[in-house]
Formats: C-alpha cells, sequence, structure tokens
C-alpha cells in the first residue's frame, strides 16, 4: 500500500509491464485510473483480452476510469467552443494555454479515485503511460515533477493507494529535460523495474532483461537497495522470466 | 504512422514517399498529399509506374531458377557444415507478395492516378486563404495542415462518425519535409529554437486523429538537419515506425569496399507494436538499398567476399567499425523485411 513504482525502459518498450499492471490490479480488484497517453483504448483492450481481462466491463462497472489522451487532445483541438464552456475543463487544457499546469489533469486523477459512498473497491491505484509524453506536448519538468508529487500525496498517503509511472530513459540520450525527470523519480520511488536491451545487441530468444530494485534504503533501517536482475521473453500472452543465461533456447 | 528520416539529399526519400503513394493510387485508397516544397499536382505526376504481374514475375523467376541451377551442381567440399543451412536469400521468393512492384524508370499514366480521389494542401496556397484559427500554441503551418487533414476526415466519413459515408477504403496521407524551414518552423536552422514542441505537438494530434479514423501516413523530414537530437528522441517515441535512410553520396563510404553494391543503408529505428504484447521479428536488421535502373529494392547488407591478395585490408580497421554500427542498433525488436515491397 501506499508505494510508488517506477517503470523505467531503455533502448527498449517497456510496455508489456503497463499491460500486466493494468490487467493485474483490476483482477485484484481495486479502483484504476489509468492516464494513457500513448496508445488508443482499444490497443489495450485488445491487450488485456489476451491477459483475461476486459476493459470494457471494468469500465462499465465503474473499476476503471480511462483517460484516452489522444481522444481528450482531440477535442481539445478540434472541439467547439460552446462544448468547452460547458463541461468540464479538459485534462489536457495546459497543451492550449502558455502557462505549463498540469493542475487540471491531476484533478481529473483525483476526482476519479477519492471513493465514493457506493464504492467497494480494494485501494486506488494510478497508471500513468507514459510520462515523457506530457514534456512533448509542452509542460516543464517542474510541472510534471509537481503533478506527480500531487499525486503521489493524494494517492499514496492520503488514499493509501499506488502510484504505477511508465518513463523512457537513455544513457546517452540528449533530452535533457527527460534525464531531469526521471532522475529525480528515480530518487523517490520505492520500487523500480528498469527494462533494457541486452548489452549484447539483440536476440530473438531473449528480449532483455529486468532490474527489479526494491529501495530498501529509503526506509528508516541502513539497508541496501536490493537489486534483482532477470531476462525475459515476451510472447504472444505471456511473458517469461528466467535468471540470466538460462534461456530455453540455450538448455 | 510511419516516420522517415530522410537521407542528405532527399533524393531516396522522396523515392519511398512516391512509393507510399503510387500504392495508394494502384490500391484504389484515398490520398493526402501535403507539401511546402513541391506542388502536389507536381508529385502526383511524378509517381512511379506499376509492375505489370507478369513481366516482373518472370524476371525474378528467371534470377532464381539460375541460382538453383549452379548450386546442385556442385556441392561444398571445404565448408560442407553449411550446406545443411538453409540457403541465405537476398531477395524473397515470388511465393509471399506483398503489395505492388513499380518500375521508376517510367511515370505513371495519368487515367490510373485520376481513378482515385486525392487532396492536396500546399503550404504557400493556404497560408493565403484561411482565417485564423484555434493554434493550441503550434506553429500555424501545422495548425492548419491539422484542420485541413480533420476536415477531410470527417467530410469524406473516414472517421466513422457519419453512419450514412461508409467508407470502404482508407486515406494515405503524405507529408513531406515536415520540420523543414518552409513550414515556418526553425528546428532545423537553431540549436535552441523557439517553440521546440511544435513538431511534438503536432505529431501526437495527428497521431489521435490516425487511431481515430482509417487512414495511414509517412512523413519525412530532413532528421540530418534537426540539431536538438531531444526532438529526435521525442519524435520516435511518439511514431509508431521509424526507417532512417543514409545515403553514400558524398560520404566516405561511397568508396568503401565494404558498400559498392549498395545506395545506402535503411536503418529501421522503432516498428509498431499495436493491438499486441510482441511485434514481428526478423533474422536481420543490416538493410542496404540500391536504385538500380528500373527498380528500387531494399535488401539484407552482406558483405562483398575478401578476394584480395593481401594480408591485411586497409579498411579492415573499416569494415570492424561499420559491422560494430550495423549491429548495434536499438534494443528494441527491429522487424528488417528483407524486401519491402511497396
Amino acid at each position: 500500500q501506499g508505494k510508488f513504482t517506477l517503470l523505467q525502459d531503455t533502448r527498449t518498450d517497456g510496455s508489456f509491464l503497463v499491460h500486466h499492471f493494468l490487467s493485474f490490479y483490476l483482477r485484484a480488484g481495486c479502483k484504476v485510473c489509468f492516464v494513457a497517453l500513448l496508445q488508443s483504448f482499444s490497443h489495450y483492450n485488445i491487450v488485456a483480452q489476451k491477459l483475461g481481462v476486459s476493459l470494457t466491463a471494468a469500465k462499465e462497472r465503474g473499476q476503471l476510469v480511462f483517460l484516452e489522451g489522444l481522444k481528450s487532445c482531440l477535442d481539445l483541438v478540434f472541439g467547439e467552443e460552446e462544448e468547452e464552456q460547458s463541461g468540464q475543463p479538459s485534462p489536457l487544457q495546459f497543451m492550449s494555454e502558455s502557462a505549463s499546469n498540469l493542475k487540471a489533469l491531476f484533478d481529473f486523477v483525483r476526482t476519479s479515485l477519492t471513493p465514493t459512498g457506493s464504492d467497494s473497491w480494494q485501494g486506488p491505484v494510478l497508471l500513468v503511460d507514459d510520462l515523457g509524453v506530457l514534456l512533448s506536448l509542452g509542460a516543464t519538468p517542474v510541472a510534471v515533477l509537481d503533478f506527480i508529487h500531487y499525486c503521489r500525496v493524494a494517492v499514496c498517503s492520503q488514499l493509501k493507494g499506488n502510484v504505477v509511472v511508465l518513463v523512457h530513459s537513455n544513457e546517452d540520450s540528449e533530452d535533457e529535460e527527460n534525464e531531469l525527470v526521471v532522475n529525480s523519480l528515480c530518487h523517490h520511488s520505492d520500487l523500480i523495474l528498469w527494462v533494457e536491451g541486452l548489452a549484447t545487441g539483440f536476440c530473438k530468444d531473449v528480449h532483455g532483461q529486468i532490474k527489479i530494485i526494491r529501495r530498501a534504503s529509503l526506509e528508516l533501517t541502513a539497508e541496501q537497495d536490493h537489486v534483482q536482475i532477470y531476462q525475459y521473453k515476451i510472447q504472444d500472452k505471456n511473458v517469461t522470466f528466467f535468471a540470466r543465461g538460462l534461456s530455453a533456447a540455450v538448455l | 504512422l510511419v516516420f522517415t528520416e530522410e537521407d542528405k539529399y532527399g533524393l531516396y526519400s522522396n523515392l519511398l514517399f512516391k512509393y507510399f503513394l503510387a500504392e495508394g493510387v494502384v490500391c484504389g485508397h484515398d490520398l493526402f498529399v501535403a507539401s511546402a516544397k513541391d506542388h502536389p499536382d507536381n508529385i502526383l505526376k511524378e509517381l512511379p509506374a506499376p509492375l505489370l504481374d507478369d513481366t516482373h514475375r518472370h524476371e525474378l523467376g528467371e534470377e532464381a531458377t539460375a541460382v538453383k541451377s549452379e548450386d546442385f551442381q556442385d556441392s561444398m567440399k571445404i565448408a560442407w557444415r553449411y550446406q545443411n543451412l538453409p540457403k541465405v536469400e537476398a531477395s524473397p521468393t515470388t511465393s509471399t507478395k506483398f503489395g505492388h512492384y513499380y518500375d521508376v524508370s517510367k511515370t505513371m499514366s495519368p487515367e490510373l492516378s485520376q481513378s482515385i480521389k486525392w487532396h492536396s494542401f500546399y503550404l504557400p496556397e493556404e497560408l493565403s486563404s484561411q482565417p485564423k484559427m484555434k493554434t493550441c500554441n503550434m506553429n500555424s503551418a501545422y495548425a492548419r495542415l491539422l484542420h485541413s487533414i480533420q476536415r477531410i476526415i470527417y467530410q469524406e466519413g473516414f472517421d466513422g462518425s457519419d453512419p450514412q459515408k461508409k467508407q470502404k477504403t482508407i486515406l494515405r496521407i503524405g507529408i513531406q519535409s515536415l520540420g523543414s524551414m518552409l513550414w515556418g518552423d526553425d528546428i532545423c536552422s537553431s540549436d535552441t529554437p523557439e517553440d521546440i514542441h511544435s513538431l511534438t505537438k503536432f505529431l501526437y494530434v495527428l497521431r489521435g486523429l490516425l487511431r481515430k479514423s482509417l487512414s495511414a501516413c509517412i512523413i519525412t523530414v530532413p532528421a540530418h538537419l534537426i540539431q536538438n537530437k531531444a526532438i529526435m528522441e521525442r519524435v520516435t517515441n511518439l511514431s509508431d515506425t521509424v526507417v532512417g535512410l543514409e545515403s553514400f553520396i558524398g560520404s566516405e563510404r561511397e568508396t568503401n569496399p565494404l558498400y559498392k553494391d549498395y545506395h545506402g543503408l535503411v536503418h529501421v529505428h522503432q516498428i509498431p507494436r499495436l493491438n499486441s504484447l510482441i511485434c514481428d521479428v526478423s533474422d536481420t536488421k543490416d538493410l542496404a538499398f540500391r536504385l538500380k535502373r528500373k527498380l528500387f529494392t531494399i535488401e539484407r547488407l552482406h558483405l562483398p567476399p575478401d578476394l584480395s591478395d593481401t594480408v591485411s585490408r586497409a579498411s579492415k580497421q573499416d569494415l570492424a567499425e561499420s559491422a560494430k554500427l550495423l549491429s548495434s542498433g536499438c534494443g528494441a525488436m527491429a522487424i528488417g523485411k528483407k524486401h519491402l515491397d511497396f
């Protein structure tokens, strides 16, 4: 409870972890607010069905609040004037304003995860895919970090829920703003799942390696961070993990 | 959303662009062509003509049979272990046919190109006509283009919003040389551009439009001119497919014997991973292209045989470096179709 998990990928695509966490929390009966900035709803829905969860059903019973970034953005850019004034402000409003303030997005997250009287779900969960898109859309790194901070306070501390965020990073990246955000988040996370391609290059049977870092050093005991490294292979409906060097193709 | 990084002189990326549009014509799709440089009418006049099936298959068939007959005659004596491995094919067999082939030396007949519905967006014309519109802090040229695309999608019913206009075809959108100075964006000319978010915002909104409608889009960008590499990283993240073309014209690689059969390299930076956990993987990521008189082909890059008498080649150093460059690539799975058919 109350944990902040950072999903980080370097030179590869870590979105399979997002799909995993989405179906995991939905199956566990948590109320999930999914800020999906990069792909459309149907993409997540199709993959979730392969993993055994139906997103449409979850949305209908109120367990899942899905913010489809692409659709919101279209409504914002091509929407009619009258619609804007009558309805609520769009969560992606910062795109059209000059002050890059992610408050509207945060308000959206908070209202969707605050439990109403009739809810009987387990703890709330905020899932973001992926944070770098906010930078591409014009938010400053400080605004993004503020947004995450507010979300943490609201979701982790007040509502005792979890937050899972996906970011991309790269050692020799020239995108300084992105690296700033990622570094800062790394320091504040309770759990980091870091997905990378293999150092030896492309391989058909082992798609990459994942480092699981449990930040024991954040707690007040004088422990070191606990690091585990596994390799993985992604299949159509499943991801298999195995110890380094023990891929099925080798044994 | 297919994002193409242009080669230095834009020769080959233009060719790829035209192939995309020509395929649209042949398949009966609608076209939308946007450019700030060449008038879309001219672009459409220069599309390559499709090859008639029988002649080309005949040619390919001839090559394939010629190769086969040679091999059966002599079985390997020294490297006999390799005999059992499947033959590496530089170009595909005719059994899997996807798309059409085009003859670069001829242009498409006007009857064929007029047979489909096409829309155009030529920036110098548009700038003078349209009234001001909501821009979301984006470059006004990009905003106009977006509104134009959205209007076509809505009017022609590609987004399914109007139940009466059922669309049976898709819209192929081609945008040429985006991000160049002709579009009013200074990311190609200065190190600290005025608005680094314009291009990425444009791409995000475009992505939303494409996801919501029956359309596909190819964009070519003079990536070598963009000074701020952060933009390229963000753009890669926002696109489905990213392909870079590197031509050997004017570079030191032109004389490198490693590349003597080819005109350039194809770098596949990203492939789409849509609606599934995995994406298609192929064996190789080293692709090169060459422009023959009639065909533009993309093949696996293979080293020419080392037939020199001297023990050490002067260029062995270069070879090692090139080989390193080729295999590092991206950790993400990259698809390399052995022969990209257009």
